[in-house]
């Protein structure tokens, strides 16, 4: 009995080890082509194992092309996303506590038209946005990335804050309320530091999606000394720039290098927070 | 006399005071839930609207619009090749990455639904894909991958199967789409993990006293206490499915021959490539209509096989 279940046990790690396995080869895949000399990237292509490691694709990769390194994407994609994730942080906060604890009139409808608008296909404000922007001068800056997001833009995480804050007892505010503070004194000193692990997630999140996002760049900026890491990685892509493997797949490992330390740092933010709209709901 | 017209009087200050208590309340509700109003009445309601109007002109963001009537609906269903080719490929994508993903991601949550030990560091494990799936970077792995000197025809050759270009074969480009998403199944997964663990044993005990099998117990406890949660995944992931842009735009360019155009590429190309803004918006606003159908429809059926615990009467 005892020694089928240890059977059992061996069965059950190295199968599931096997398939994560498969699961990661192609990062791992990744990251083997990117320190492999030009010749092996087709040769053997499977292999995970460089005969060296040819850490010079990194160097020429980062060097880029026409006068932009890779740092200028680099920087580029810093900013936009630092500025999101502020942005969302604000807006979703706000809003969050207003549908969740302020009594007012019509609140109910407007929260509903906010959960619709969660499931609304980005295509189908894309053109009229961009018309709205070309209009005011926006295109080619970066403000049609970053204003959304000071207002709502991804109703999403607006939905998860409220989910959070209904789980914090109303007593708290009504202590504070009796004790005299504003509303605004309950939002600031009583909801807000308590939705701290929330607003992780939410920060989590709104970085990953903005250094991910490929359409709105891709739409919105035509100069090459304002692209971010995913357009600067597509043009690496690009046929006719195309002449070194090795330095393109390097340069795919640095893209994701921040997503994947965020990741690994700070996974149970972002477990709770694909979880939290689904399963409590 | 005097009592009732004074008890009158005070009925009214107090309505009044209670309406300008509302009325004060009603401005700091509006106040943070500015933002968010803002946003939806400018930057979705409106455009919204203009988009509709755009849909009935010929528009091409230099000069004004000018009226078509439907002549751009018209165009669309009985002159377009491509707006048929760009449907069809994005029915063969939602209906065959959906129920896969889902069909996956359900089997690994399954497998990590033990008390076992480690099963936090194979999650993690798992979940990379999710993380970094939908990246620039990924896409161009993918297209060196299945490329004709690419790895997997390297491991095929093991095997002794001759390889091919999967990314330019008209027969297999959308399967290698399809799978670049399932493999992305990270969300899904952590969603019914967590659905899982929300059932109660002791219905599994249950069952198990009644003598079902594992396969019994399956239909008969997991698949019901999960259908809210499979109700959820699946309206998320098909909006998602008819959404998707990024891997045949970047993997594909929608070839070869159009056998990869999904819809969002297909109207991404008649919006920036030729800015016929008009066509695109009646684009868009056809695939805001098919969404809103499959929705629509997975809710209304979700009575027949979502089934609440509170329902059930538990």
């Amino acid at each position: 009995m005892k020694k089928s279940k240890s059977a059992r046990t061996v069965i059950y790690h190295s199968s599931i080890i096997a398939l994560g396995f498969l699961m990661i080869y192609p990062i791992l895949w990744t990251i083997a082509s990117s320190l492999k000399p030009e010749n092996e990237i087709f040769r053997n292509s499977s292999s995970l194992i460089p005969s060296f490691l040819k850490w010079e694709n990194y160097a020429a990769g980062w060097e880029g092309f026409g006068g932009l390194t890779f740092g200028t994407f680099f920087l580029n994609s810093t900013f936009v996303t630092t500025m999101v994730v502020i942005g969302t942080l604000f807006s979703s906060t706000l809003v969050a506590f207003g549908f969740a604890r302020v009594n007012f009139r019509f609140r109910t409808p407007l929260f509903v038209c906010m959960l619709i608008t969660l499931m609304l296909p980005q295509q189908v404000t894309l053109i009229p946005q961009y018309i709205l922007f070309h209009k005011l001068g926006w295109v080619n800056t970066y403000l049609p990335l970053i204003v959304p997001s000071f207002i709502g833009g991804i109703p999403f995480f607006i939905f998860l804050m409220v989910q959070f804050i209904r789980g914090i007892p109303r007593e708290l505010d009504e202590a504070a309320y009796m004790d005299g503070a504003s509303t605004f004194g309950i939002f600031w000193r009583i909801i807000l530091p308590l939705t701290t692990p929330a607003l992780a997630t939410v920060a989590i999140f709104s970085f990953y999606w903005t250094w991910d996002d490929f359409m709105t760049p891709l739409v919105y900026l035509n100069d090459t000394k304002l692209y971010t890491v995913a357009l600067g990685l597509q043009m690496f892509t690009d046929p006719s720039a195309l002449s070194a493997w090795g330095p393109m797949f390097a340069m795919s490992v640095v893209s994701i290098l921040p997503q994947l330390l965020v990741f690994l740092f700070f996974q149970k933010y972002l477990v709770e927070g694909i979880t939290a709209g689904s399963v409590k709901g | 006399m005097e009592t009732k017209v004074d008890l009158n009087q005070k009925i009214q200050t107090n309505k009044k005071a209670k309406l300008r208590n509302q009325f004060r309340v009603d401005l700091i509700g509006f106040t943070f839930i500015a933002p968010w109003l803002i946003g939806f009445v400018g930057f979705i309601v409106g455009p919204m609207i203009a988009s509709l109007y755009f849909s009935f002109t010929d528009y091409d963001l230099l000069s004004a619009p000018t009226w078509v009537g439907f002549d751009n609906y018209i165009n669309m269903f009985t002159n377009d090749d491509r707006f048929w080719q760009a449907i069809k490929v994005t029915f063969i994508f939602v209906f065959g990455s959906v129920p896969l993903k889902l069909a996956f991601a359900l089997f690994v949550a399954m497998l990590f639904n033990t008390k076992r030990r480690g099963v936090g560091v194979y999650r993690t494990l798992y979940y990379v894909p999710s993380i970094l799936g939908g990246s620039v970077a990924i896409a161009v792995v993918w297209r060196q991958l299945f490329g004709r000197e690419g790895a997997i025809n390297d491991i095929l050759g093991i095997f002794g199967i001759q390889g091919m270009n999967w990314i330019s074969s008209p027969d297999f480009a959308l399967s290698t789409l399809i799978l670049l998403v399932v493999w992305q199944f990270g969300s899904p997964m952590l969603i019914f993990l967590a659905g899982l663990k929300a059932i109660p044993t002791e219905l599994y005990e249950a069952a198990a006293v009644d003598g079902a099998g594992p396969v019994l117990k399956f239909i008969k406890v997991t698949l019901p206490m999960l259908s809210p949660v499979i109700f959820f995944n699946l309206v998320m992931q098909t909006i998602q499915g008819f959404m998707a842009f990024t891997q045949s735009f970047l993997i594909t360019q929608g070839g070869p021959m159009d056998k990869t155009l999904f819809y969002a590429v297909y109207l991404y190309e008649k919006a920036f490539a030729y800015f016929d803004m008009g066509y695109a918006s009646a684009l868009a606003w056809i695939l805001l209509l098919i969404c809103a159908i499959f929705t629509a429809f997975i809710f209304k059926t979700a009575k027949n096989w979502v089934h609440y615990e509170s329902e059930g009467g538990n």
